[in-house]
């Protein structure tokens, strides 16, 4: 019972970290290691200034 | 067989429950009704809408196939396109779509009473607004995350895309104005909302500088702080509001206001979006999903009654908050929460970017406006539970029931919707503000009735705390609407101007950005300020031409997902799409030649410049009032040629779209789908395990 509610909160916790974008960086690094291994990552200042210019380039948000 | 014995029992049940609830509340005269059956009646049709027409036009119109890969899985880079657990994308569908729309339209509406309004939302979402929604996203999808003016432009030719693209712009324009205009309203000689508002900047520049240099990235952190400074914003603005000499500081007439809302836009759209518009958007995003869920659960616990009646006296036009009768009005001032065609813009921008199967497509594209149609039958509830006399007296401008409050009163109560000068002191009072007549804009009524939910649910004693709460609430998010807004309208006119010179079409060359800035503040600004010393309160003016625009948006958007399912070879369906697009070609038709040709003063653009003109020539107006009759004049005649221009743009995008089906139906040639080929996607397996 008890590590199924744990278990519950963990997703929840990563639901919720992933839909705020808090562990944005964290997915980069995964898809930086497993498709460009050869370079090296963006800082992690580096990549969210970068993060977020891109993401208000465009319409985000409605009436 | 068991299982689909029960599953049928059940579904019958649902029908059942809802068909009650919508009778009842359909038929009922005269007795107060518990907003419960609102709840029923909406979540009932909702279940039964997603459950059997989306999944019909999911299986059957659309062919959703779950074999097929998505953009997101196929040009999968990390950043925009990234295949995403289905709730989080729902998570960021949502919170792109749900903006102050469905609040404030809701709200005026109700001077019609509460059924029209009720009915529209719940019958245009399920078979307008939703399946738009869906639709877009779909054939977005199918084509690598395309937006809605480059679908547009594909598949019906350029005139589409280039309707697509002004449409987007003037919409955009109208919208800030109006949002603006209902910002302004709600800080009126309010310290306290006036000093919380403004204190909402510093705590976002504060959150900026936080997750840009203190912790990078950490968002949540953030937001948590943001939070916590703003609801102490609040609670300081009380204590600014009891403080003689700050409160002067706070206390502004409208027009002051406005010339503030119009600085800040420019600020806004200048600096840089990691100082004010990310952080704002993070909290304006937690607010807006804390406040819909606290307000859904008020609502349950509650169970408040609505007093206003199914029906009033004002659909024959004659309604204080906006002039016109209920056909076409009501579908024109509720767009958002029934169909917006904003939406399509979010639907083919950054969701099919990140979908990891089509499957999701009907939770994400139809789900997520059934839940936004939700939030907008409960601006519905939270406007109708006061007592008619209160809304009335809140939402009513000073120009049409009076300017002083024994007049407000007595013209309201001659309605046959009494209310008092001691009940509205009263009232005030509670709230923490020295007036509430003429607060028109729907911002401050819905805060009144949100905090009377709240009130009772979590405690008497803070209703001025959640009054003031419910108005940083709105604030907050209009501000973000603005800012980004702002910031998109820029992006378009750059890219606009470099085809003229390409150096202005550079959006980082700050010359370009001063500009270009510069002109889209300067033309929602100039509809804002006509907006505030509008003596009939602006909104009048201007919430249904944003609406006009909205829905001819949607026109448009349905109109290439008409033009796509005829090319397809879908004729025979493509009467979802095609249903919801003559209605909208119907309302907005009829609303538009109501604005241009009515001999009603409050209803008719021509016809009121025609009567100022006369007064203005006979001196009989006041000398403040002719002061600024020639800049309404000239308004007006501005007003009717843009419903004109709306009409004609919708017109002619429709009849467009008519003549490539015709010609695809008759062998001709016409653009060629621009679906992207199959492939089959590689995720599933992965995908299952998760």
């Amino acid at each position: 019972m008890a590590t199924r509610l744990n278990a519950w909160l963990q997703r929840g916790w990563r639901v919720l970290r992933q839909l705020s974008g808090d562990d944005a960086y964290e997915r980069y690094l995964a898809h930086h290691a497993a498709h460009h291994a050869n370079t090296s990552p963006l800082p992690r200042k580096e990549f969210f200034q970068r993060q977020q210019q891109q993401k208000w380039n465009g319409i985000k948000r409605c009436c | 067989m068991k299982k689909s014995l029960s599953s049928t029992l059940f579904w019958i049940a649902i029908s059942l429950l809802g068909a009650a609830a919508l009778g009842g509340i359909a038929l009922n005269r005269g007795e107060p009704v518990n907003a419960l059956w609102f709840v029923a009646a909406a979540g009932c049709t909702y279940a039964l809408a997603y459950r059997f027409y989306a999944a019909w036009i999911a299986a059957k119109v659309l062919c959703v196939d779950t074999s097929r890969a998505t953009p997101a899985e196929r040009l999968d880079n990390g950043h925009d396109f990234v295949p995403t657990n289905r709730w989080v994308v729902f998570g960021h569908h949502f919170a792109a779509i749900a903006g102050p729309g469905p609040l404030v339209g809701p709200t005026l509406a109700a001077q019609f009473g509460y059924l029209p309004g009720t009915l529209w939302i719940l019958i245009g979402a399920v078979l307008g607004g939703c399946v738009q929604d869906m639709v877009t996203l779909f054939f977005s999808t199918r084509r690598n995350g395309r937006s809605l003016g480059q679908m547009a432009r594909d598949e019906l030719g350029a005139i589409g895309g280039i309707a697509a693209l002004i449409a987007t712009l003037l919409i955009m324009i109208i919208l800030i104005a109006v949002l603006g205009l209902v910002v302004v309203n709600a800080m009126k000689h309010s310290p306290w909302a006036t000093s919380t508002i403004a204190a909402t900047i510093p705590v976002a520049i504060l959150v900026g500088l936080y997750m840009r240099n203190i912790r990078p990235g950490r968002v949540l952190e953030g937001s948590l702080l943001g939070v916590v400074l703003l609801l102490l914003a609040v609670a300081g603005g009380g204590w600014i509001d009891h403080h003689p000499g700050l409160r002067a500081l706070f206390d502004h007439p409208a027009l002051p206001l406005a010339w503030m809302v119009i600085i800040y836009g420019f600020a806004a759209a200048i600096l840089p979006v990691w100082l004010l518009l990310a952080p704002r958007d993070y909290l304006s995003t937690y607010m807006k999903l804390g406040t819909v869920i606290l307000l859904a659960l008020a609502i349950v616990l509650m169970q408040p009654t609505v007093k206003m009646p199914a029906l009033t006296q004002f659909i024959d036009g004659s309604g204080p908050i906006f002039g016109g009768k209920l056909f076409p009005f009501a579908f024109i001032v509720i767009a958002c929460g029934a169909i917006s065609g904003f939406h399509a813009l979010i639907s083919s921008g950054t969701t099919p970017k990140l979908l990891a199967n089509e499957r999701d497509i009907r939770m994400i594209g139809y789900g997520g406006m059934a839940l936004e149609s939700f939030v907008a039958i409960m601006a519905m509830i939270a406007a109708t539970v006061l007592d008619p006399g209160v809304f009335f007296a809140i939402n009513s401008p000073a120009g049409v029931v009076g300017k002083e409050a024994a007049t407000a009163v007595a013209t309201i109560s001659s309605w046959g919707f009494p209310v008092t000068i001691e009940q509205m002191n009263l009232l005030a009072q509670q709230m923490g503000e020295a007036t509430l007549f003429a607060r028109t804009g729907g911002a401050p009524s819905l805060a009144v009735g949100m905090a009377s939910i709240f009130g009772s649910a979590f405690g008497q004693n803070l209703i001025a705390l959640w009054y003031h709460f419910a108005i940083m609430f709105e604030a907050v998010f209009i501000l973000t609407t603005l800012d980004a807004g702002t910031r998109v309208g820029r992006f378009m006119l750059q890219d606009m101007l470099g085809n003229i010179w390409p150096k202005l079409g550079q959006t980082s060359w700050y010359p370009s950005i001063l500009l270009s800035s510069g002109i889209i503040v300067a033309a929602w600004g100039y509809f804002l300020y006509i907006g505030v010393i509008d003596p009939n309160g602006g909104i009048n003016i201007l919430w249904p031409l944003f609406g006009i625009s909205n829905q001819i948006l949607a026109a448009i958007a349905l109109s290439v997902a008409t033009g796509i399912l005829i090319k397809s070879g879908k004729l025979k369906q493509a009467w979802i799409t095609g249903l919801p697009l003559t209605w909208l070609v119907i309302i907005t038709s009829s609303a538009a030649w109501e604005k241009l040709t009515s001999n009603d003063v409050r209803v008719g653009f021509l016809a009121a410049a025609n009567n100022l003109s006369s007064k203005l020539a006979a001196g009989t107006l006041p000398p403040e009032k002719a002061a600024v009759a020639p800049t309404l004049i000239f308004n007006l005649h501005l007003d009717a040629a843009l419903a004109l221009f709306f009409v004609s743009l919708l017109w002619l995008i429709v009849l467009d779209m008519l003549r490539i089906c015709a010609r695809h139906l008759n062998g001709k040639p016409v653009p060629p789908l621009s679906e992207t080929p199959h492939q089959a996607t590689q995720l599933e397996e992965a995908w299952q395990r998760d």
